[in-house]
């Protein structure tokens, strides 16, 4: 196969970016679109040219490291997929691709296609946790877990923080990450004591950071590569809710 | 023997683990508890450790110890800390628990890691291992890791292989990231306490040692390109393992083994280098352009069973050839296992069947794991509830659907058991560096059990390091107040600039990938599956041949100052060359097979691992003695009290 990309080239946060064209042959259905930028960048390197700089790592669909928005599809065309899990076979001869970093207020472009998402750290840092200091924890089996809570539980703890949902929504809102985490602890018995102020703590710091309200659009959903669904938001919401009318808080 | 290795290496005094107590097993780590110096919270505040790596040791670690009151750095090479590789770990993690009354308990878990890791572990620092292993669970619980539950509430359990009980604790295909996020969260919730530092895109690059203690690491800020000293009373590694010393393994790219080289270059002993665990249930390779490998979790030799077709170059559908013309050889060889014996069993037997031409996928290189079985005996919902995320990522790999036609395996380079040498309290050889989760070479042997990695990330994380490092920075008082301007401190800086600098001069015409898949390729032909004298040899002369051939004709481009990720990946090929080298070494020395490392010149006459006890019992810890110096050799007896040393049978 051979591609026409057209990628996002910028050198640091501080320098003006623009869209370049490269032709890359030789591509093979069985690569991986991260595999296809390899065979770019080793091209690029050996005539010179600095290699376009993206983030990746496992390259396994876990790490969430990497990102790409793709013909301006955060993770590419295919649903319920990470960029790294993203193949060449989905493309087709010829075809030409735009490639570009995430875009969101909240994400900064470090170089080229890599953004800082640090900001999701933060807001885990605000409250996205159980308190539960290392040491003589209680027997796990003395806390029974309804099988549909601990479902519940795990499906929203399985969000890999990768940011597409911020990079999909129009507000550049964050909450389907939030909203994720705010389910996956609230859906526990152990997470109870702490459900109406971590809601509360990890909004305030979503808002802090300038990510953008959410008004349930939904692009989020469409392009989250493990399936968050949007209910996990109106989790959030009414944890806030309740929060907010709770005398204690 | 002698003749091969002469001028190889030199041997040196044998060194022995002198913090372990003596006396009944099980009494151990509560004399070694109870014994240790304690620092009281006052005085915490004034000490300050550093963490490199934030995957499940590192951040239990980090978390735990700034939760404790100690002054904490953490540094990790990711976005963030929740991207270490532990996040990949599908499987499970063990405890003993005996939740399913089958007969499990501390002593089983022992008792089957030792033997799992063919009798090269220490039994102490096991026994300890499966002592916390039920604490692990407690705390995770706790932090909210959402395990399996069935629908009385109670937690479920799987079995996994080289064992008969049901220990493994698990959260549908994805452990690893649960229990990671877990630790992630309580590193996050210190982070917002001011207790522990987060460093993130920052990467070790040297360790500072002054007046013989290991005082600090040289960090390069992988944005600005920025030089940083790090000062502390104590470093703390655990920078995961070194398997993409291969080029294609199941690792995360970035995964390396910078952090340790460069201690081991400052004096830390490194041990049984040549431990490496092939994985024998990853998907096959498909092409040249293949950048990495990828584990499907061993769980599903619960229900999946192997095969290949009896006959050598059948090339039918797999759904067209009849029970009676295909060879489950794992069942037939290991009758009493089945499926479930060990990793580096079933690694060599699917090799030898592609081997004989009975391999299946592109190149023979590949056999059967068909749930076909487990799908009409349980239903494909069953199947989906338990594994349906592996399968979503096999059929997107491989354009295949794992519930109508049997998934294609073969084994990958997964995880290395060789590491650092630490001793009982995980302190390596520099005084104040201790070396926890893969990056050390304690607790699984020659081999590894499946969901072990996890156990031994979050005990030494979680409770182990945390009860040791205490002893050391109570007895140990600070020499003398340490700052940039000390002279080692400005040397070590220079050293690292230095290399940077000679690394973006040599203006070759290679990329660095291009080194890293030949080196990988001369690894994996003779240090991979099976290894013989004759081949490691010259695996060690091609070796240092491409190393010249590195720093001579090597292309990075950019500057030091700047995101430069060729220049990231330069730095760690560069020290993957070292470390290969001293990988075939330590092969080539230990003339037994045993566990993973398959000596060809040592099988039994069914082509069994043959282990040579008398002369191998030890842990082969190499010390550096100069750049164009051979390796010194010290050997660290092993003592088996409790545990027979028996040949390992699964069959």
């Amino acid at each position: 196969m051979k591609i026409t990309l057209r990628i996002w080239r910028q050198h640091n946060v501080h320098s003006p970016g623009s869209m370049v064209s490269y032709d890359v042959d030789g591509i093979s259905a069985d690569m991986s679109f991260l595999e296809m930028l390899d065979v770019l960048n080793e091209r690029l390197t050996i005539t010179g040219e600095d290699p376009v700089a993206f983030d990746h790592d496992c390259r396994e669909g876990i790490c969430g490291m990497c990102s790409l928005a793709i013909d301006g599809v955060a993770h590419g065309p295919e649903g319920l997929t990470t960029t790294c899990q993203l193949y060449m076979r989905h493309f087709s001869d010829g075809d030409t691709i735009d490639v570009e970093p995430w875009h969101a207020e909240s994400f900064p472009v470090v170089r080229d296609l890599i953004v800082d998402r640090s900001a999701l750290d933060r807001i885990i840092q605000a409250g996205g946790y159980i308190s539960a200091p290392t040491g003589a924890a209680p027997e796990a089996s003395a806390t029974l877990v309804r099988k549909d809570a601990a479902d519940r539980a795990f499906d929203a703890a399985t969000c890999i923080g990768c940011g597409a949902c911020v990079a999909a929504c129009p507000n550049g809102s964050a909450m389907l990450f939030t909203g994720a985490k705010a389910t996956h602890l609230g859906a526990l018995p152990q997470g109870q004591p702490e459900r109406g102020s971590r809601a509360l703590a990890m909004v305030a710091a979503h808002d802090a950071e300038g990510f953008g309200g959410c008004t349930q659009i939904g692009e989020c959903t469409a392009v989250c590569p493990v399936g968050i669904p949007l209910d996990m938001i109106s989790r959030l919401n009414a944890d806030v809710l309740s929060a907010l009318g709770d005398p204690g808080l | 023997m002698g003749a091969v290795t002469t001028g190889l290496f030199t041997v040196g005094e044998p060194i022995r683990d002198t913090k372990a107590p003596a006396g009944p097993v099980q009494d151990r780590w509560e004399a070694r508890r109870f014994g240790a110096k304690l620092i009281n919270p006052a005085n915490r505040r004034k000490l300050s450790i550093i963490v490199v790596g934030t995957g499940l040791a590192g951040a239990s670690a980090a978390a735990t110890l700034g939760e404790a009151g100690y002054q904490v750095t953490s540094f990790c090479y990711q976005d963030s800390a929740r991207r270490a590789h532990s996040i990949a770990a599908q499987g499970g993690i063990n405890a003993a628990k005996n939740y399913r009354n089958d007969g499990d308990s501390v002593r089983r878990l022992f008792y089957d890691t030792v033997k799992g890791g063919d009798y090269r572990s220490r039994e102490s620092n096991v026994y300890r291992l499966a002592e916390v292993s039920s604490a692990i669970i407690d705390q995770c619980v706790a932090q909210g890791v959402p395990f399996a539950r069935d629908y009385g509430g109670l937690l479920d359990t799987r079995s996994f292989g080289g064992v008969q009980v049901s220990r493994t604790f698990y959260a549908r295909g994805q452990t690893g990231q649960q229990l990671l996020l877990g630790a992630y969260q309580a590193l996050e919730r210190q982070a917002a306490a001011g207790t522990v530092e987060v460093n993130t895109r920052h990467e070790m690059l040297d360790l500072i040692v002054i007046d013989g203690k290991a005082r600090g690491v040289v960090v390069r800020d992988m944005v600005t390109g920025t030089l940083e000293t790090h000062l502390a009373d104590a470093v703390v590694l655990a920078s995961g393992g070194y398997g993409n010393v291969y080029h294609l393994s199941t690792n995360a790219m970035g995964c390396n083994t910078t952090a340790i080289w460069r201690a081991h270059r400052r004096g830390a002993f490194f041990a049984n280098p040549c431990f490496t665990q092939i994985h024998p249930t990853c998907i096959p390779a498909s092409g040249e352009h293949q950048s990495k490998l990828t584990l499907m979790s061993e769980s599903l030799r619960n229900d999946g069973r192997i095969w290949v077709p009896a006959t050598a170059g059948d090339t039918r559908n797999p759904r067209d050839i009849p029970e009676t013309e295909r060879d489950y050889y794992l069942e037939r060889a290991y009758p009493s296992f089945g499926n479930l014996v060990p990793r580096d069993v079933a690694s060599r037997a699917a090799k030898n069947q592609c081997d004989a031409g009975r391999g299946v996928g592109p190149g023979g290189r590949g056999v059967y794991l068909d749930l076909g079985d487990a799908i009409a005996r349980l239903g494909r919902s069953s199947i989906e509830e338990k594994y349906g995320n592996l399968l979503d990522m096999y059929q997107k790999i491989t354009d295949e659907d794992p519930y109508q036609v049997p998934m294609r395996i073969y084994p990958a380079v997964h995880y290395t058991m060789g590491g650092l040498w630490v001793d009982y309290d995980l302190a390596s050889s520099i005084p104040g560096l201790f070396v926890i989760g893969e990056a050390n070479f304690s607790d699984h042997g020659a081999n590894r059990l499946g969901a072990s990695a996890l156990m031994q990330g979050l005990a030494d994380g979680y409770f182990i390091l945390p009860n040791t490092i205490g002893d050391y920075l109570a007895k140990t008082q600070p020499s003398g107040v340490v700052d940039e301007s000390h002279p080692e401190v400005v040397a070590t800086m220079e050293e690292v600039r230095e290399r940077i600098n000679t690394l973006l001069s040599i203006n070759g015409e290679r990329t660095v990938d291009s080194f890293h898949k030949e080196l990988g390729a001369i690894v994996w032909e003779y240090c991979g599956m099976e290894r013989n004298a004759e081949g490691l040899v010259h695996a060690v002369a091609l070796i240092r041949a491409l190393r010249e051939e590195f720093w001579s004709n090597l292309k990075v481009t950019g500057s030091n100052e700047e995101l430069n990720q060729s220049l990231e990946r330069a730095g760690r090929v560069a020290d993957f060359f070292g470390l290969a080298e001293l990988m075939c070494i330590d092969a080539l020395h230990r003339g037994e097979s045993c566990g993973s490392h398959f000596r060809t010149e040592s099988q039994t006459g069914d082509g069994e691992a043959l282990r040579d006890d008398d002369a191998f019992a030890y842990v082969a810890a190499w010390e550096f003695d100069g750049e164009n110096a051979p390796p010194r050799l010290h050997r660290e007896h092993l003592d088996y009290e409790f545990v027979e040393l028996t040949q390992r049978s699964y069959k």
